[in-house]
C-alpha cells in the first residue's frame, strides 16, 4: 500500500464542494419556492434533507463498488476504501433520519391529538421503517468487520457482506416505501418529491441538483481524509 | 410729477419686508411639519430596513448557516492540510 498521488490530493473538487454548499445555503434560503399548503417555508429542507438520502445512495454505491474491486484483486487497499466510503454513507443516512424526524413532527403531527399519538402514527410509516432497517444492516456491517480478527478474512467477509446490504437497499428505501400507503411524497409510483406537478417548480430543481453534488462531494472528501488516514496507520503497522 | 416720485430706499425696505414676512410664516411652520412627522413616525411600526432585518430577519439565518458551514469546511480542510504533511513525512 503506497500513498500515490490521486484525486484525492487534488484540490478543484473540493474547490467545487465548497462553492456548491454555499450557493446552497445563499440560493435555498432566500430563492424563490411554491407556496404550498402545510409545508409553507418546510420545502426548503429539500436541499438538506433529501440531499443526506441522495449523497448516502451515492457513497453506498462507491462503497459497493469498491469491495467489488476488492474480490476481483485482493488488493487491501479497496477492503479500506469500502469501509470508509460506507461509514460517511451511515453519517449522512443518520443525519437524513433525524432531519426527516424533525421535519415530519412539523408537518404530519396532527395538531388536534397529543403529541404522543401524532409520534405513534409518524412511526408507523412505512418509509421510516424501511430507512431504519436499510441503516442497520448498515450497522451490522460495521459490527461484522470488527469482529473478525483476520485481515483478510475480515476483508472477504465484510466485502461479501457490503453487497448483500446494497441489495437489501433497494427494497427496503426505493420499492417497499412507494407500495404501502405513507404520509411521506412518493406514494402510487410517483417520484418522492420530485415531481414537477405536485412538489417542486423547475426553480427549485437549480438549487436542488447543486445542492446533491456539493453534500455529495463534502462526503467524498471526508470519505477520502479518513482513507488517507487508515492507509497511513497500515503503513507504519506494516513498516 | 411729484406723486409719480418713488423713493428708491424705501421701495428696497419694503421687499425687504415682506420676504421676512415668508420667512417668519415659514419658521413658524417648522415645527409643526416636526410634530407631524413625530407622530406618523409613532403611529407605523418600527422598520430599520437594512440588509440583516428586512425580508423577515431571513438573512440573519443565513448567516448562521454560512458560518456553521464555514466552520465545518475549515475543519476539514485543516485535517486534510495535516494529513498532507503526515503523507509528506512518511513518504
Amino acid at each position: 500500500m503506497t500513498n500515490e498521488k490521486n484525486y484525492m490530493h487534488k484540490s478543484w473538487w473540493k474547490i467545487t464542494a465548497v462553492l456548491l454548499l454555499i450557493y446552497t445555503v445563499i440560493a435555498g434560503f432566500l430563492g424563490p419556492v411554491p407556496h404550498l399548503p402545510l409545508l409553507q417555508e418546510t420545502i426548503r429542507n429539500l436541499y438538506f434533507h433529501v440531499c443526506m438520502w441522495f449523497a448516502m445512495m451515492i457513497l453506498f454505491t462507491v462503497s459497493v463498488v469498491n469491495s467489488i474491486r476488492y474480490l476481483r484483486s485482493f488488493n487491501l487497499k479497496y477492503d479500506i476504501y469500502a469501509r470508509q466510503f460506507a461509514v460517511v454513507a451511515i453519517v449522512f443516512g443518520i443525519l437524513g433520519y433525524i432531519t426527516g424526524a424533525i421535519w415530519a413532527s412539523y408537518t404530519w403531527a396532527d395538531p388536534n391529538k397529543p403529541a404522543a399519538n401524532s409520534f405513534s402514527t409518524i412511526a408507523r410509516d412505512p418509509k421510516l421503517i424501511g430507512a431504519a432497517i436499510a441503516l442497520l444492516v448498515y450497522f451490522a456491517y460495521l459490527i461484522l468487520r470488527d469482529s473478525v480478527q483476520d485481515m483478510d478474512k475480515k476483508a472477504r467477509i465484510s466485502a461479501v457482506y457490503n453487497i448483500f446490504a446494497y441489495a437489501i437497499l433497494f427494497p427496503s428505501i426505493w420499492i417497499l416505501p412507494r407500495i404501502l400507503p405513507s404520509l411521506h411524497p412518493g406514494n402510487d409510483g410517483e417520484n418522492p418529491a420530485l415531481d414537477v406537478k405536485n412538489d417542486i417548480d423547475s426553480g427549485m430543481r437549480t438549487v436542488f441538483y447543486p445542492a446533491v453534488i456539493g453534500w455529495t462531494l463534502l462526503g467524498v472528501w471526508i470519505a477520502t481524509l479518513k482513507i488517507r488516514f487508515s492507509l497511513l496507520k497500515e503503513k507504519k503497522m506494516s513498516a | 410729477m411729484d406723486c409719480h416720485f418713488e423713493d428708491p430706499l424705501q421701495f428696497i425696505e419694503r421687499k425687504k419686508d415682506v420676504r421676512m414676512k415668508i420667512i417668519r410664516q415659514l419658521f413658524l411652520l417648522l415645527p409643526a411639519l416636526l410634530l407631524s412627522l413625530l407622530t406618523l413616525a409613532q403611529s407605523k411600526p418600527v422598520e430599520m430596513a437594512d440588509t440583516m432585518r428586512s425580508n423577515g430577519r431571513i438573512y440573519v439565518v443565513v448567516a448562521v448557516a454560512l458560518t456553521i458551514m464555514a466552520g465545518l469546511i475549515l475543519y476539514v480542510f485543516r485535517l486534510d492540510r495535516k494529513l498532507s504533511r503526515l503523507e509528506k513525512e512518511s513518504n
